[in-house]
């Protein structure tokens, strides 16, 4: 490691009036900051007019989690379900009996954890097509504070037998994925951010379920990121590019069915790793990793993520910063792993 | 269309069926099951409109029955059986390794005539009303039926969907309710008084048929005929069903014990000798 370290930093000494030419760092520009509901609230309506069977129902938050356009274009297709979260995930699993793909939206905590044992048993035993839009999930909701900043919301989902979890990393992902949620037969839980954030990849780009993303080649550590923490995490690899550190970016935007095979081979590459998620240490996208990785090739690895504790009120962007999600807590556990290598 | 007294033979050898799944599997449910036997019968042999033989699981055009109760599995097996669903000789592998008659309900196990897992309770009027409005969204004017426990009513998400379905005017849809005042810690007035139920489901705009006696067979067809000719008129349907737990044999009768613990393979010949075998024979 310390030889491999010595050896980037000399080439970048070497070689730094030509790293333009040399590196393979793409560039993502934000082309305006949006939010992953929106997104959702955008493709719901797409996916309606691709498919009639498409419903939506939700538990008076249609504003909120932005499926007030779907029910003004499909009045008859839209099922307000009043404040009652767990009838509402019931009648989506009546609904798909009948062959209708009933989207079920409201925010992320109370349409996973509240309804968990609903969840596991209409929708994840009984494998019902039905998909789960969690918005306002994760720490960057800000203000409303710890009761409705849920982080735990991928293990549990991730938990179910079943159960196909996704986590787009911007608005147009989110779009993306919610028209491919559409067309995916069984359950899906879309999990959503509530505040503007980043909109960086290619509009109207496909979204394939279970097939992870690589945004960034490198070949000294890998950053593992999903959610708004992708971002985060293009903007580390930039700070470490200019440190002569070759970052990969790989956008992990389906946490289950994981792609293995990306995971593996890309730790296989760069023999560090360093995952990135809004959301707690336990049971996210770093224990799915980490998991993979123990049992194919284990590597150094550390985690970008909440450890053991509730939110509290804040801006978005105090929230993430204090929290440690930032690009810069990136750097730091790319530097730490890389000591391990 | 069964006479009622083919149906009163059939439920006697359902009964019989009941005694036999549960105390060959030293586990399971019989109390419930024996109770609402009647009831189960009367739907899938006269009132339902269904076809067995031909399963499907969006049920077009056909009715549907949610069990929300599942922990009733011998009673909705042996009549799924009984009624064409699946071989009856199936019935000896209730609860069984590698069994599609699961402990409680499942789907992932291919049983013809389930469509949803159930035993974690008050979920099936949830699905059952989702169900109703889907028929609805697909031109599909048969029917939804659902059956709870009554203990079952203490379950929050009950009376969101009771709620739901008052005030959305679900009248594709009949739920029945065992009200046989029996739970696992006792009498429900012991645990937890459930109150006028009828006063209940009319204050949630729902039309209310009551079957005082749903352990009489002419009664369960009379009052599912009357439910059924309620639907259609802009509200859901309640049936309140009073039946007792263990029905058909004198020591189960009544005794809430029943609702989970089976008869014991000494206690069986006394038990059975109570409902003798009919025509149709044992699994």
């Amino acid at each position: 490691m310390e030889v491999n370290g010595h050896h980037y930093i000399n080439t970048f000494i070497l070689n730094s009036k030509f790293l333009n030419y040399f590196n393979n760092m793409r560039t993502y520009e934000n082309q305006k900051s949006k939010e992953l509901r929106a997104g959702m609230g955008e493709g719901l309506v797409e996916a309606g007019k691709q498919n009639p069977d498409v419903v939506a129902l939700t538990a008076d938050v249609k504003g909120s989690v932005k499926m007030d356009g779907f029910a003004k274009e499909f009045p008859d297709r839209f099922v307000q379900c009043g404040i009652a979260e767990a009838n509402m995930v019931g009648i989506a699993a009546g609904l798909s009996l009948c062959g209708k793909v009933p989207f079920v939206g409201g925010f992320a905590e109370f349409v996973t954890g509240r309804v968990y044992d609903q969840i596991r048993q209409v929708l994840a035993y009984s494998n019902k097509n039905v998909k789960i839009c969690g918005s306002h999930a994760g720490i960057s909701l800000g203000e409303d504070g710890a009761t409705h900043q849920t982080m735990e919301d991928i293990a549990l989902m991730k938990a179910l037998p079943n159960m196909t979890v996704l986590v787009p990393c911007d608005f147009n992902q989110a779009k993306a994925a919610t028209i491919a949620a559409a067309k995916h037969v069984g359950p899906v839980y879309l999990r959503l951010g509530r505040s503007k954030m980043p909109n960086f990849t290619e509009e109207g780009a496909p979204f394939e379920i279970g097939k992870a993303q690589l945004l960034n080649e490198g070949s000294d550590v890998t950053l593992f990121a999903c959610g708004h923490l992708v971002w985060e995490a293009l903007e580390a690899a930039k700070a470490l590019e200019a440190e002569g550190i070759k970052a990969e970016v790989i956008n992990i935007h389906t946490i289950k069915p994981l792609d293995k095979e990306a995971i593996i081979a890309s730790a296989r590459k760069t023999r560090a790793v360093v995952t990135c998620e809004e959301h707690l240490f336990n049971g996210g996208l770093g224990d799915s990793v980490a998991q993979t990785l123990a049992m194919n090739c284990p590597t150094p690895m550390e985690y970008v993520a909440v450890d053991d504790k509730f939110g509290e009120s804040g801006t978005p962007d105090e929230m993430l910063t204090n929290y440690g999600l930032r690009a810069k807590n990136i750097v730091e556990k790319v530097h730490a792993v890389l000591k391990r290598k | 269309m069964k006479t009622t007294t083919e149906l009163q033979t059939i439920a006697t050898q359902i009964r019989r069926d009941i005694l036999r799944m549960t105390t060959a599997a030293k586990s399971g449910h019989p109390g419930g099951s024996m109770g609402t036997a009647d009831w189960m019968v009367a739907m899938q042999f006269n009132i339902m409109k269904h076809d067995p033989k031909h399963f499907t699981m969006d049920g077009k055009g056909q009715d549907m029955l949610f069990v929300s109760q599942g922990h009733i599995t011998p009673v909705i097996y042996s009549t799924m059986a009984r009624v064409g669903y699946f071989p009856v000789e199936e019935l000896k592998t209730f609860r069984k390794f590698g069994t599609r008659l699961q402990g409680h309900p499942s789907t992932e196990h291919g049983l013809p005539g389930i469509r949803m897992a159930s035993g974690s309770l008050g979920q099936g009027m949830s699905v059952g009303i989702g169900a109703a409005l889907g028929k609805k969204m697909t031109g599909d004017d048969s029917l939804v039926y659902t059956l709870h426990g009554d203990g079952e009513l203490q379950e929050g998400q009950i009376w969101e969907a009771v709620m739901f379905a008052g005030a959305k005017h679900v009248d594709n849809y009949i739920a029945t309710i065992d009200f046989n005042h029996q739970q696992i810690d006792g009498t429900t007035m012991q645990v937890m008084d459930l109150g006028d139920l009828k006063a209940k489901f009319e204050a949630f705009q729902w039309k209310v048929v009551v079957i005082a006696n749903g352990n009489d067979m002419q009664q369960v067809l009379d009052g599912m005929a009357k439910a059924k000719a309620l639907t259609g008129q802009g509200a859901p349907v309640a049936v309140i069903l009073t039946t007792e737990m263990g029905y058909g044999v004198d020591f189960m009768q009544g005794i809430n014990k029943y609702h989970g613990a089976v008869v014991s393979e000494e206690d069986l010949p006394k038990a059975l000798a109570q409902l003798p075998e009919t025509e149709l024979g044992d699994f």
